[in-house]
């Protein structure tokens, strides 16, 4: 049992900073925000992350600068905890345990060293926070306020000097004095039914509540002290949903944005005269203003914090990891700035170090104005591949207009060492008639011309290259069609270059095809064991000569492209599977009973370098491997694999990770100690290539035994428990030998198979061979005391096969061992039934 | 804050010829100038020597023009009939032509009666030419005969009768003040030495041979009959090096630009063709009106010079580089330097604040009211510019970004008749085009569910419906005729390629039938093993 007590995961960024409203220091220097389990610290001049204030072990869902100190903020977080932190230094300085998850953090001027919380009732809460010199302390008093508040944070606003508080939740508003302990509820008129209250903000210096509607207006209260008496005016710009208002702290001017990502500056009392900032870049989120006016800040939909001066200019942006809806692009690590590429906001490429966690640009891929509009069709960028060095770019972006009409648009992208960025050197309208499934670049590094190929689901996969302009007029070499493949009609899915470029693997289906690069010829087809080919690839350095596949039905495939058969396949359910493009290794992602197993291995044999259960819950979606800066000298094995680059990998809650070795530090308590057997079950089967349990396969197998074990019969030994099972059986080799002819016959799907009428007469010989030939007289007796043996394993097996179900019943993780498609135990017993049969008469009617 | 991105309009790949130096050079002439003859130009020949003016034979007259004169610098008339192949000696100061009459006459330039008649032939006189050494005379007539003549004794040298059909062209070496070719109906060229009394050397075309051309290294021949320009190596005795056929008509003239590098032919299919002479692949064509009877380069390509059947002489001159250039210059006047460095070059002081100037950024008027989200403007001002400049891709790219903006409905709606006609004017003039149609197939739609209500109440927009549909159902005939054309040549490729064997995943190597020889020979081995 190896230990691995070096390799762990880490979390790594890529949190979200839009998740509450930021906050700016007194002196406008710094901007707060909740970031995940962080809280941090940026400069509003710089863009750059000054501190990161760690210590919640939760989601932090607020930031509220003391109010009777400056330099001191308070942070609210899902664990239950309010904690107090210098942030100019970046020190705990308090820790105030309340006990129940907290939504929200709000503060009145009026109160001192009260805060107010939403907890997980809803309810409005206030907490007195008690003076100690503890560092840690516990909040005894509680009391709530109101009870039913909304749980987003801009429904609840505290009035004038702190002496009442809004709150808004539906399509209802309850303003709650202070001082009388009164409510004034008031009812909205329910008719239009899009008016709903999104958010609400009180005037500092007058008795007016601004709140947001669903239907884009802003309605303003006034005289709500009476009871009936109240009156709003009503403030309409935005088309869609207010997300956030706010006044600035003299009161002078309303800010409000909301989906069409304009900024709109309202003045207090003039509201005819607005001012706009358009085309912030997504729909606002959060509106914050510094406590001295000179500076607000708009967070955004897409990740971004946007600073503006209160002349209404953009002066800084704050952008963090742009998480659309899903990961349409792979991951990809840039060969030159080392960065992660991934899609970002629609229709643009970001490039995210990984290193810094900061996002480096977005690469403006779409080209076109953005229209602010729910239910609008943008296009999406859904591809991307760069070559191995860096200096191509493809991109995909598709369109879906209607049902039928799909807009799509390959582009080139060409970097330029001049201006340090990609620029568009060819744009193909329509490359193909469907949605694009897979592109790739050819990876080997020595090739001049790189290849693109991209197979798309009308059922063709095309290969592009870069031509010579053919005539003057053209500025310079542009991409162009070199060749479209098809096979029978199937559509492609994944495709894959090798690491010299001169093979391309394409899988169709069932079906992996091996074409050349150079000729575009098809050399052979590589059928397996039925499912469909979810990934696949190819071994890098000495394991060039095999290519790797999982398929649907959870199976992970090695073909030995040498002898074009398969090597080995093991059973697991791989969601992905990638290569490490500086080493041999390749890492698989399991997923099973809702968490995620990794697996490390070299593709020679089905032996993990390294496997952890469990890496996390749910599970993984994309990961890459990104190299290293320094190569780790580490001389254990099982973190070996890490010496060159790094593992990240995207969970389904969209954080990015990253498994790292660092000698030295402990493992978390969370990573449960690994049991290599587990992972990799090696599997005793004896049928060789996994030949599905069929009537022809049992009659078959009587044939075919006594061949193979007069050949092999040492390495025929059943491996050992624990040893990987050898599965090739050298066979292949002896293409003279018609057992392995018969078994591929029967392994092959049927449509890759030539005519019938072709295969019968070999087929028919390949049966009589036992009886032909001259040495096959002193074979018979062997071969009956043989095939009997070979029927009492067999009927081993089908009894562990029988018995693996009730296995699985019980909750063992089990199934992994399945070889073939499992049949049903009717079935079973008709098999058995089939091969006690006595065929002995057959062989005596084929002898001559 | 992004700034507004500009509608892009998309730059759709030129369709038809690519543009290559050839084009390039090739279509840099001027107009050409045309000038009526009295019958169908037979000859073009150029003076090698500067002004370089050339003699055009046609009917009974041989004209000479200079090089930029539109009228004849002078006119020989003194034949009884048809001229024929009026040719500048290498000096420029003798002029030979033949006759139907068969009468050879010899002009001095600057004269107007023949200084010499060369009486001997019995039939027209089709090809005349002076040899390299200046004193004799080559011709070829129809009586199958070839004569070499002295020119001052205006005497007969010698004659060969080896042709058995018309002698319609031939050529004298530059080199070789003896060597001559001949060709002729009979489907032959012949090479002559006027030392011995035969031919040196035959070479067939297979077609009556209608023009002769020797490069100027004299290595190879180059001769034109029927369809076919064939190339001929004279130093490996006469062996056939190429053979093209790119014209559908016969080829009636050759010539070679001036530095040896094309080819030129011009057939009765009104085309001259350009061959490269490395690949002899067709790199340029010029289309005239008429059949095309002669033609001729004047030295460093200024002008080519065609003869039509129509008695049209069409002479185009190449443009003048520093002309071209000069028209465009008088044209824009540049605003002085010093508008450009104003205020540039001020260095900021130390305590000066610097008020940056935003760059304002310059958008087409559509775009500005797009950005103002006001579409149907955007639409008219879209449709406006592509009419008036006649490029439908501004208003195509437009309608493009108002379906992407989902806005596409909004902006076809609420027309008057004028501006529906308009719309459907443009639907109509470019729904066809492959680039454009899916896009206004969309927009077509739309109008039509718009307006539905209101069809019948306008002449004129039921008219331009109804056209509309015409085009459409013509289209999709046309479509249609495609698609079976389409599944004819597919039929043919596939009956016609042989059929190639994919190789399936080694079940069983090798091609399907050979799995039962295979599993015959694999027998012995297995006794081996």
């Amino acid at each position: 049992m190896v230990e691995h007590r070096d390799v762990r995961v880490v979390y790594r960024g890529g949190s979200r900073i839009n998740f509450r409203e930021p906050v700016i220091s007194n002196d406008s220097r710094f901007l707060l925000c909740a970031a995940g389990e962080f809280v941090k610290v940026f400069s509003t001049v710089t863009e750059e992350c000054v501190h990161e204030l760690r210590g919640h072990t939760d989601q932090v869902t607020g930031v509220l600068l003391r109010p009777s100190n400056h330099l001191q903020v308070y942070s609210c977080s899902a664990d239950g905890t309010i904690r107090l932190w210098d942030f100019t230094d970046g020190i705990l300085i308090k820790t105030y345990v309340v006990g129940y998850p907290i939504f929200s953090i709000y503060a009145s001027p009026n109160h001192n060293d009260v805060v107010f919380v939403v907890t997980c009732m809803f309810q409005l809460v206030a907490v007195r926070l008690p003076r100690c010199a503890d560092q840690r302390v516990d909040v005894p008093d509680l009391s709530a306020v109101l009870s039913d508040v909304s749980s987003n944070p801009a429904a609840v606003a505290f009035g004038r000097a702190g002496g009442f508080l809004a709150s808004v939740k539906g399509l209802q508003m309850e303003i709650y004095f202070f001082k009388t302990s009164k409510f004034f509820l008031k009812e909205d008129n329910k008719k239009g039914g899009r008016n709903t209250f999104t958010c609400v903000a009180c005037h500092p210096k007058d008795d007016c509540v601004a709140t947001g509607h669903e239907d884009g207006k802003i309605r303003l209260w006034r005289n709500f002290n009476h009871k009936k008496e109240y009156t709003y005016s009503i403030l309409h710009w935005h088309h869609s949903a207010v997300s956030a208002v706010r006044f600035t702290p003299e009161g002078t001017n309303l800010l409000s944005g909301g989906v069409e990502s304009v900024l709109v500056q309202w003045r207090y009392n003039q509201e005819s005269q607005k001012d706009f900032l358009p085309r912030l870049g997504a729909a606002i989120t959060h509106l914050a203003v510094s406590p001295d006016g000179a500076l607000f800040c708009t967070s955004h939909s897409d990740n971004k914090i946007t600073i503006i001066q209160s002349c209404v200019r953009v002066s800084a942006v704050i952008q963090g990891l742009v998480k659309g809806e899903n990961v349409r692009t792979d991951l990809m690590v840039d060969p030159r700035s080392k960065a992660l590429v991934l899609n970002g906001k629609p229709g643009h490429l970001q490039f995210y170090s990984l290193q810094r966690d900061k996002l480096l640009f977005n690469l403006d891929v779409v080209q076109q104005e953005f229209i602010h509009q729910s239910g609008l069709e943008q296009f999406q960028v859904v591809r991307a591949a760069l070559d191995a060095s860096g200096s191509w770019l493809a991109t995909v972006e598709e369109r879906k207009r209607d049902a039928a009409d799909l807009e799509l648009n390959l582009k080139l992208w060409r970097f330029d060492e001049q201006t340090q960025s990609f620029e568009l050197n060819t744009t193909v309208a329509a490359p193909h008639e469907a949605r694009i499934t897979a592109a790739c670049f050819d990876q080997a590094a020595s090739s001049r011309t790189s290849t693109l190929v991209t197979s798309s689901r009308d059922g063709r996969f095309k290969a592009w290259r870069l031509a010579a302009p053919a005539h003057t007029d053209g500025d310079g070499p542009s991409w162009s069609c070199d060749f479209v493949g098809a096979y029978h009609g199937l559509v492609p899915g994944r495709c894959c270059f090798s690491a010299d470029g001169s093979l391309l693997a394409v899988a169709f289906r069932e079906v992996a095809t091996v074409w050349s690069a150079a000729s575009w010829e098809l050399l052979t087809t590589l059928s397996q064991p039925p499912g469909d080919i979810r990934d696949l690839c190819f071994g890098r350095m000495s394991g060039s000569k095999y290519l790797l596949g999982t398929n649907e039905n959870k199976m992970l495939l090695c073909w030995n492209l040498l002898s074009c058969s398969l090597e080995w396949s093991t059973s697991m359910d791989v969601r992905l599977l990638l290569p490490d493009p500086l080493s041999e290794n390749m890492a698989a992602f399991c997923f099973q009973d809702g968490s995620t197993d990794l697996f490390v291995f070299g593709p020679g044999e089905p032996r993990p370098l390294f496997s952890q259960k469990a890496v996390c819950s749910g599970s993984v979606t994309r990961a890459v491997f990104a190299p290293r800066e320094a190569e780790l000298e580490s001389c254990e094995e099982s973190s070996q694999w890490l010496n060159r680059s790094q593992l990240y990998f995207l969970t389904q809650f969209m954080v990015n990770r990253k498994t790292a070795g660092s000698p030295g530090e402990p493992t978390e308590s969370r990573w449960e100690p690994l049991e290599p057997g587990l992972g990799f079950h090696r599997e005793p089967l004896v049928i060789d290539d996994a030949v599905a349990m069929t009537p022809f396969h049992l009659l078959l197998g009587k044939h075919r035994r006594p061949e193979a074990a007069s050949g092999l019969s040492a390495e025929r030994t059943p491996p050992p428990h624990g040893s990987p099972a050898i599965k090739e059986v050298g066979s292949r080799e002896r293409s003279s030998d018609n057992a392995p002819l018969v078994s591929q016959l029967l392994q092959a799907p049927a449509h890759v198979l030539p005519a019938a009428s072709f295969l019968c007469s070999a087929f028919v010989k390949s049966l009589l061979v036992s009886a032909a030939g001259s040495s096959e007289e002193s074979r018979p007796p062997e071969e009956e005391t043989e095939s009997e043996k070979e029927e009492e394993e067999s009927d081993e097996e089908t009894r562990t096969r029988i018995s693996r179900p009730d296995q699985e019943s019980r909750g063992a993780r089990g199934g992994r061992e399945a070889g073939g498609p499992a049949l049903t135990k009717a079935q079973l017993r008709e098999l058995r039934r089939i091969r006690k049969l006595d065929l002995g008469w057959l062989a005596g009617l084929m002898e001559p | 804050m992004a700034s507004f991105k500009p509608t892009k309009i998309p730059v759709y790949p030129k369709l038809g010829e690519k543009i290559t130096e050839d084009t390039l050079y090739w279509k840099n002439y001027k107009v050409p100038v045309q000038i009526k003859e009295f019958g169908a130009v037979s000859n073009i020949d150029f003076s090698p020597v500067a002004p370089y003016n050339f003699a055009v034979t046609a009917f009974t007259r041989i004209h000479i023009y200079g090089s930029f004169s539109q009228e004849p610098v002078k006119t020989f008339t003194r034949f009884k009939d048809t001229a024929y192949c009026g040719r500048f000696r290498s000096d420029g100061q003798l002029l030979v032509a033949g006759c139907e009459d068969s009468v050879v006459r010899l002009f001095d330039v600057s004269g107007k009666v023949a200084l010499r008649m060369f009486k001997g032939h019995t039939k027209a006189v089709h090809i005349t030419d002076f040899t390299s050494d200046r004193y004799q005379i080559l011709t070829g007539s129809d009586d199958y005969t070839c004569r070499l003549w002295d020119i001052p004794n205006a005497v007969e040298l010698t004659s060969y009768q080896e042709h058995t059909d018309y002698i319609r062209c031939g050529v004298t070496s530059k080199l070789n003040r003896d060597l001559f070719f001949t060709g002729a109906y009979d489907h032959t060229l012949k090479v002559f030495d006027a030392r011995t009394d035969k031919s040196v050397m035959s070479m067939d075309h297979g077609q009556p041979v209608e023009s002769l051309l020797l490069y100027p290294s004299e290595g190879l021949l180059v001769s034109a009959g029927g369809r076919y320009v064939k190339v001929w190596d004279l130093l490996k005795g006469g062996q056939p090096l190429v053979s093209l056929k790119n014209h559908h008509k016969t080829i009636t003239c050759l010539a070679l630009s001036s530095n040896g590098q094309r080819l030129l032919s011009a057939s009765l299919d009104r085309h001259v063709k350009v061959y490269s002479t490395t690949n002899y692949k067709v790199v340029h064509n010029f289309d005239y009106a008429a059949a095309i009877l002669s033609l001729a380069l004047a030295p460093k390509d200024e002008s080519i010079v065609v003869g039509m059947s129509n008695s049209i002489l069409s002479i185009k001159h190449r443009k003048n580089p520093e002309e071209s250039k000069e028209v465009t210059g008088q044209q824009r006047r540049r605003p002085s330097y010093r508008v450009f460095v104003k205020g540039k070059n001020y260095i900021p002081k130390q305590d000066d604040y610097l008020v940056s100037k935003s760059v304002k950024q310059h958008l087409a008027k559509y775009d500005k009211q797009l950005k103002r989200f006001s579409v149907s403007k955007a639409l008219d001002t879209a449709l406006e510019t592509s009419t008036r400049g006649r490029k439908p891709d501004i208003a195509v790219a437009v309608i493009t970004e108002l379906d992407r903006r989902g806005t596409l409905k909004n902006a076809l709606a609420g027309r008057d008749e004028e501006q529906l006609s308009r719309l459907l004017n443009f639907l109509m003039g470019n729904m066809f085009d492959t680039r454009f149609t899916p896009i206004l197939v969309t927009a077509a739609e739309l109008i039509l569910d718009i307006y539905q209500s209101v069809i019948g109440q306008s002449a004129v927009i039921d008219r331009q419906l109804i056209k509309l549909q015409e085009l459409l159902e013509r289209e999709i005939d046309y479509e249609k005729n495609l698609l079976e054309i389409l599944g004819m040549l597919d039929t043919m490729f596939a009956s016609s390629l042989p059929r190639k064997e994919v190789p399936c995943s080694g079940i069983i190597s090798g091609s399907n039938g050979l799995a039962q020889g295979e599993a015959s020979t694999s027998r012995p081995q297995l006794q081996v093993t």
